[in-house]
């Protein structure tokens, strides 16, 4: 299976580790990501505050320009905030915005292509099943809450979301590696995206929250598949123990990470090494059968 | 609160806020008040207006007070507002609505949102890209915040989770068009 790619500037910096352990995953099951060629940022939230039209035309671009290099191929979108853009984008660029974006963008973009997140990549039947297939190092033991943050799933009408309230994909994909997932309250909750950069001490509280409930449902870890998130839920834990006098141990994967460390990915190769919040114990303990404290 | 002649506000208000409403194609007549935004509101905690009454605030005519709350800068756009609501009415898009509506007007009831916004739109227009190095010295140095985030270069260098020298596109040309488009269209409405 062959996708369009729009990476997102954070698979380049914070989310280095999505960019290995996704590259790591593709090849494991046979699916390839083709990088569309010159993208931009897709203005993520200061596009769409500054203005409508900066919102729409930035990641309208990049459709244009997926549509001109593979007409008619699905773009695959691994970050949840270009992967909302995106959305937005395409709805704009197949209704009465159409004329108005191709002015903005100077190029002509229909909004003919599908978008696609990792999850639903991996959900197609073929790849759920070559996934199965790969998987040498089972998780079976590992209790993790998925976490989906808000732009996946909210405004379905964007999204096409049909359970909003509570998504299963990246769950589905989860057992797949032998890994449990909890059922905790949080899985959509927002983390305070951007925010932790302008407003630290009216974001804190969510990521607290986020954690207590994940600890409280019997979780280990958290998963998650947008770059954002990950940056705030591993990045931050350190500063939220010490703010709220916690002992929160949650490392965070990306979900690429764990598919790819049950396929037998090492911990460098795919990233888990170079997370803020120490992530290879729980992981070597679990391969190495040992009992997980 | 002062005691405010609400016919007369409405009146002369009532075009400016039809307009900011129905740029986002919303019916501001739908809310019922019900404060289902509020309830789920992660950020309402810290809000000087709840979502409730910001949009009660554009029923009544109260654009003033809409434009210099806080809440539409406090608002992360996690969109549980607009997907909850019984009747439709886009929440979210209403704050943001607001929030650019007071930042034309040069209204800034919170001067670090404001800058974040504007420099991490600043790496994009010159490299095409966002760059978190740029945006956070730009950020630290204007919000006097100097040393934020500094803890975290280590590991952040140590992981190559940071650049140096930002990622560029190739035709910068067309993106800087693409943003200059989009601030002349916006000036436009």
């Amino acid at each position: 299976m062959k996708y369009s790619y729009f990476p997102g500037c954070g698979m380049e910096a914070t989310g280095i580790e999505y960019a290995k352990s996704l590259a790591f995953v593709n090849r494991a099951i046979g699916v390839e990501f083709i990088e569309i060629d010159d993208w931009n940022c897709c203005g993520a939230t200061a596009g769409h505050s500054t203005s409508h039209e900066l919102g729409m035309a930035l990641p309208a671009r990049n459709l244009a320009l997926s549509e001109q290099q593979r007409p008619g191929m699905p773009i695959v979108v691994p970050c949840a905030s270009c992967y909302s853009r995106m959305k937005y984008a395409l709805q704009a660029a197949q209704g009465s915005e159409n004329e108005k974006l191709s002015r903005l963008i100077g190029m002509p973009v229909s909004g003919a292509a599908e978008i696609v997140s990792i999850m639903e990549a991996y959900s197609d039947p073929v790849a759920a099943e070559a996934i199965k297939a790969a998987i040498k190092k089972p998780l079976d033991g590992l209790k993790v809450a998925c976490y989906y943050g808000c732009l996946y799933t909210r405004p379905p009408k964007v999204t096409g979301m049909e359970n909003c309230e509570d998504p299963q994909a990246m769950d589905e994909l989860v057992r797949l590696t032998g890994a449990a997932c909890v059922d905790w309250a949080f899985k959509t909750e927002c983390c305070g995206a951007g925010h932790h950069v302008d407003l630290p001490a009216e974001s804190k509280p969510l990521l607290y929250k986020i954690y207590k409930n994940a600890r409280a449902n019997g979780a280990q870890a958290i998963i998650t598949a947008c770059p954002m998130c990950m940056m705030n839920l591993d990045m931050r834990q350190g500063a939220v123990n010490m703010a709220y006098g916690e002992d929160f141990d949650l490392p965070v994967y990306f979900l690429t990470e764990l598919l790819a460390v049950a396929m037998g990915a090492g911990f460098g190769e795919c990233g888990v090494a170079t997370h803020f919040h120490p992530a290879k114990k729980l992981l070597q303990n679990l391969i190495n059968n040992k009992e997980v404290v | 609160m002062a005691e405010k002649n609400l016919s007369s506000l409405s009146a002369a208000n009532a075009v400016r806020i039809e307009a900011l409403a129905d740029s986002i194609g919303a019916k501001l007549h739908e809310c019922y008040q019900c404060g289902k935004c509020t309830a789920g509101c992660p950020m309402a905690g810290s809000m000087d207006l709840m979502p409730r009454q910001v949009i009660r605030h554009l029923q009544l005519g109260l654009l003033d007070e809409a434009l210099h709350s806080r809440a539409p800068w406090i608002c992360a756009t996690c969109y549980t507002c607009s997907a909850r609501c019984p009747h439709d009415v886009p929440i979210s898009e209403l704050m943001e609505a607001v929030r650019q509506q007071a930042e034309r007007a040069g209204i800034r009831p919170i001067r670090r949102s404001h800058l974040f916004t504007k420099y991490f739109l600043l790496p994009l227009k010159w490299f095409g890209k966002n760059h978190e190095l740029t945006l956070t010295m730009f950020y630290n140095l204007a919000s006097g915040r100097v040393l934020q985030h500094f803890s975290y270069l280590p590991a952040m260098l140590k992981g190559s989770k940071l650049k140096i020298f930002p990622a560029r596109v190739k035709n910068r040309e067309a993106v800087r068009r693409l943003m200059e488009n989009c601030e002349r269209e916006a000036e436009r409405i």
